[in-house]
């Protein structure tokens, strides 16, 4: 186990380092991030529905779909001189390999949803200072869950054609779950109430994030092997 | 040891690999020709464990730890230094910490790139890269190495300075199966000829004391009956 996560680290380490060099998806994201808060921000009429229920659906819509920005790109990088090649034939697991790709994409995500939930704030004038950890669990949470999901099927669509397409359509189905547990989660946070009411929902979150965090691991190796 | 059983493989209708059998023992070289789609990437590729053969079994002693492959393409990440990737690929190939950066250096100094060291592999020339990519493989002291095309965008220079390594290489016991279509560059190194033709060995023999000459004549009349 210890060979799986030290190897898992390299992959996740060498990514971030990658990332944190180019910046090319980080910058999109955040970019992407921002112009969709603005979006909805002068798009949506106050007076028609409060923004407070508005509010949870704007967050999620933002941060899944910039999500999708940096899981695209998760595979995308090691197509550069068919560097997974050479991962798959290095005596290094498809568990570690996922792990470590599972890791960056996480970190990466945490990255772009850190700047995005200020600007979320900023813009929609929502109260999250009483509720900014349980706000930040269930990011967490349904973070884990959508992105273990993304880099299965970023490892799966990279050697298609339209990859960059494939993946949402592929992805956005199993988004649902988790995204409809976080927006609720997130409204009855925002609306003040105690997390005693969303038992039910942060228990879907968990347990979806161990499912298919499972599930991922063990039909990664299927999508990359040829 | 290196042994290969039966080897089949098709891509489709196409056969990539058909019957493929032989072994070789450490000092062996083998040198394989065949024109383009012959199979000579398809049989590397299963050497080296990235291709499950439709049929037959391919195995190393030591397993994928002990394969040093070099391909088509340098495995090198263009926004990584020439180090940075060294030092990666050590790390995944369980090269003790200590001894990583004095590998890397050893290795980048054997192929003459030690001055590009901290240079991003996306500003060094197309043979700098190959030098690189060979670099990166005897980073982690391989048994068996699997090289296909070696010599392509090198140099006369460079290419005689390849040549002498893997011949240095053979002489320290290492295992080299290495393909090609230009018989002049392979059959110097070479303690054994094969001449591949749609998937099959249509000749495997001990290159005894035959000349250049006599082998690629030898070649041409093979493919031409084939």
């Amino acid at each position: 186990m210890n060979d799986v996560l030290r190897h898992a680290w390299t992959v996740a380490r060498k990514d971030l380092v990658l990332e944190f060099r180019t910046r090319t998806a980080l910058l999109s994201a955040v970019v992407f991030t921002a112009l969709v808060l603005t979006v909805f921000n002068f798009g949506r009429d106050p007076t028609a529905v409060a923004t407070i229920d508005l509010a949870p659906s704007i967050l999620w819509v933002t941060f899944s779909f910039a999500a999708m920005l940096a899981l695209n790109r998760a595979f995308q990088l090691e197509l550069e001189n068919q560097a997974l090649e050479g991962l798959l034939v290095s005596p290094i697991s498809r568990t570690s390999l996922y792990w470590g790709k599972l890791l960056a994409n996480l970190v990466f995500v945490a990255v772009v949803e850190a700047v995005g939930l200020p600007l979320f704030v900023l813009f929609f004038d929502v109260p999250v200072g009483r509720v900014l950890v349980p706000l930040i669990g269930v990011i967490a949470l349904a973070t884990i869950g959508f992105v273990a999901v993304g880099t299965l099927f970023s490892a799966m669509v990279i050697r298609t054609r339209f990859a960059e397409l494939m993946l949402p359509v592929l992805l956005l189905p199993f988004l649902i779950p988790p995204l409809t547990g976080a927006v609720q989660v997130t409204a009855k946070l925002l609306a003040g109430r105690p997390l005693s009411e969303v038992e039910g929902w942060l228990k879907l979150l968990a347990a979806y994030d161990i499912v298919f965090v499972a599930l991922a691991t063990l039909l990664f190796p299927t999508t990359v092997d040829e | 040891m290196l042994r290969a059983e039966g080897l089949r493989h098709t891509f489709g209708r196409v056969i990539a690999l058909d019957d493929v059998t032989f072994s070789l023992a450490p000092g062996q070289t083998l040198a394989v020709f065949g024109p383009n789609g012959a199979g000579k990437t398809t049989l590397l590729k299963v050497l080296a464990g990235l291709i499950r053969p439709g049929a037959g079994s391919a195995t190393v002693s030591g397993g994928r730890r002990a394969v040093g492959w070099i391909s088509h393409q340098s495995h090198l990440y263009d926004h990584l230094t020439l180090r940075e990737n060294l030092l990666f690929w050590a790390a995944l190939y369980d090269v003790p910490r200590a001894a990583r950066a004095a590998r890397a250096t050893a290795a980048m100094r054997r192929l003459g790139i030690d001055d590009r060291a901290d240079q991003a592999v996306w500003s060094l020339s197309r043979g700098l890269v190959q030098r690189a990519a060979i670099a990166k493989v005897l980073i982690h002291d391989p048994q068996v190495l699997l090289l296909d095309e070696p010599f392509t965008g090198l140099d006369l220079a460079a290419a005689a300075e390849v040549r002498a390594l893997l011949g240095e290489l053979r002489g320290a016991g290492r295992i080299v199966v290495l393909a090609t279509h230009n018989v002049d560059e392979g059959v110097e190194l070479a303690t054994d000829i094969a001449f591949q033709h749609r998937g099959r060995f249509v000749h495997f023999a001990p290159r005894g004391a035959r000349t250049a000459a006599q082998i690629s004549d030898e070649y041409r009349r093979a493919v031409a009956r084939e």
